[in-house]
């Protein structure tokens, strides 16, 4: 049994333990209190590796072709923001390259970090601070949100050229569907037991 | 809700924001830091009803030149043509992706403006008081934080478009002022939606039920 305060709404109350694969909802305000993935640290691990390659495959090949009157032209992900800062948009091209490049390998790297210095404990203080990046970072990844607008984008233009996705599009498509599958395989609590405390466990003023 | 139930404030416990480990403060005055994580302590998100008042007055603002301005510009040889964020999707309802334009007037319309009246919502019914619907008004929070993102829809479709479209002297388009402003709603309604705290809702009844008692 642990004892949390909802995230949600202060409520105190005692988590049992749950099965692998379980979840603790708030009773009062319904929000998620806890969950326990299947595979503690193995599996978001696996699954950081395969994303931070696509990430790659992603970034460096052009994300959609474009044909129109004998004339190509291609862009990757990048090639879009750099687009917008040539046109004089600065604020807007570092918004969208934060949001679809940043933000994404940021916290594929802190993630990738976090697992791996986390396998042997305890784990260093500044697995603590990566984790908070990691969190901080992961609103802020929007991949899926780009890929319908990519999708849009496509649609649109099809009106007046013949547009092509690219191998870039695939791979973006691919880390739509690894990025959330990190979150739900990673348990952060479990990387936090086996952090080093900042201010020694022994003198601690903790709660049970 | 049972008569038991009790919030980590009350009992003088709070909870770290960063790794959720319970602790018991020093000084309830100044809760200093978390022991396992070194993170600030705090019984609530500092001045979350101002902040959260700033930034979506800020981004009611933003509002309207987001709307009003033209988020695209597209020049071909024989003419200029600018786009707002609503005739864009009316472009895509009559070229014949009704569906499209549905997705685009949900995220960059009808998205932007309910985020604004939700969370304007919130922060009234907080500051009045209230007890009532605690629990909707808790879901309607968190549901405000998860479909947020996708308002950045349109600033990504504007993005590509003009990566893509740069036939010159054939054809070419240019981003408008507008979508600075668009870009600048999003993510100021983000920014909106983490400085608020959930636990504000609930604080009220606790507060009149301590009244009674």
């Amino acid at each position: 049994m642990s004892t949390v305060a909802c995230p949600g709404c202060d409520l105190l109350q005692r988590i049992p333990p749950l099965p692998p694969g379980g979840k603790a909802r708030c009773p009062r305000c319904g929000g998620t209190l806890a969950s326990r993935p299947a595979a503690s640290l193995d599996r978001p691990l696996a699954l950081t590796l395969a994303a931070a390659i696509v990430l790659i495959v992603a970034n460096t090949q052009p994300m959609m072709g474009l044909s129109a009157v004998g004339r190509q032209a291609s862009t990757t992900i990048l090639g879009g923001a750099y687009e917008m800062w040539v046109q004089g948009r600065e604020l807007t091209a570092m918004v969208v390259a934060f949001c679809v490049v940043i933000a994404p390998a940021g916290y594929l790297a802190c993630m990738l970090a976090i697992l791996l210095a986390a396998r042997r404990p305890p784990a260093p203080p500044w697995v603590g601070q990566l984790l908070r990046w990691a969190d901080a970072v992961k609103p802020w990844s929007m991949l899926e949100v780009m890929m319908l607008g990519v999708l849009v984008a496509l649609v649109k233009i099809a009106e007046l050229a013949t547009v092509t996705p690219g191998v870039g599009m695939y791979a973006t498509g691919l880390l739509v569907l690894l990025l959330p599958a990190i979150a739900v395989a990673f348990d952060p609590e479990e990387v936090w037991k086996r952090v080093e405390w900042a201010h020694g466990e022994a003198g601690a003023t903790a709660a049970e | 809700m049972s008569d038991a139930a009790l919030g980590g404030a009350e009992a003088g416990l709070v909870p770290c924001h960063a790794c959720d480990l319970l602790s018991r403060p020093a000084r309830a005055g100044h809760p200093g830091h978390c022991p396992r994580c070194g993170a600030a302590l705090e019984w609530r998100r500092p001045d979350a009803i101002q902040r959260t008042w700033a930034l979506v007055i800020a981004a009611a603002i933003c509002y309207i030149p987001a709307n009003v301005l033209p988020v695209l510009k597209t020049t071909t040889a024989l003419s200029s043509d600018s786009d707002t964020i609503m005739s864009g999707a009316i472009y895509l309802y009559t070229s014949g992706s009704w569906p499209l334009a549905v997705i685009v007037l949900i995220a960059s319309v009808m998205i932007p403006l309910g985020k604004l009246i939700a969370l304007a919502y919130l922060l009234i019914t907080v500051q009045r008081g209230s007890v009532t619907s605690n629990r909707d008004r808790a879901r309607l929070y968190r549901l405000v934080g998860i479909i947020g993102r996708w308002s950045m829809l349109d600033v990504f479709v504007d993005t590509f478009t003009v990566a893509l479209i740069q036939l010159q002297p054939l054809m070419s388009v240019e981003p408008g002022p507008g979508v600075v402003f668009f870009m600048a709603v999003v993510v100021l309604t983000i920014l909106a939606v983490e400085s608020f705290d959930p636990r504000l809702i609930w604080d009220a009844g606790r507060r009149r039920e301590g009244g009674r008692a």
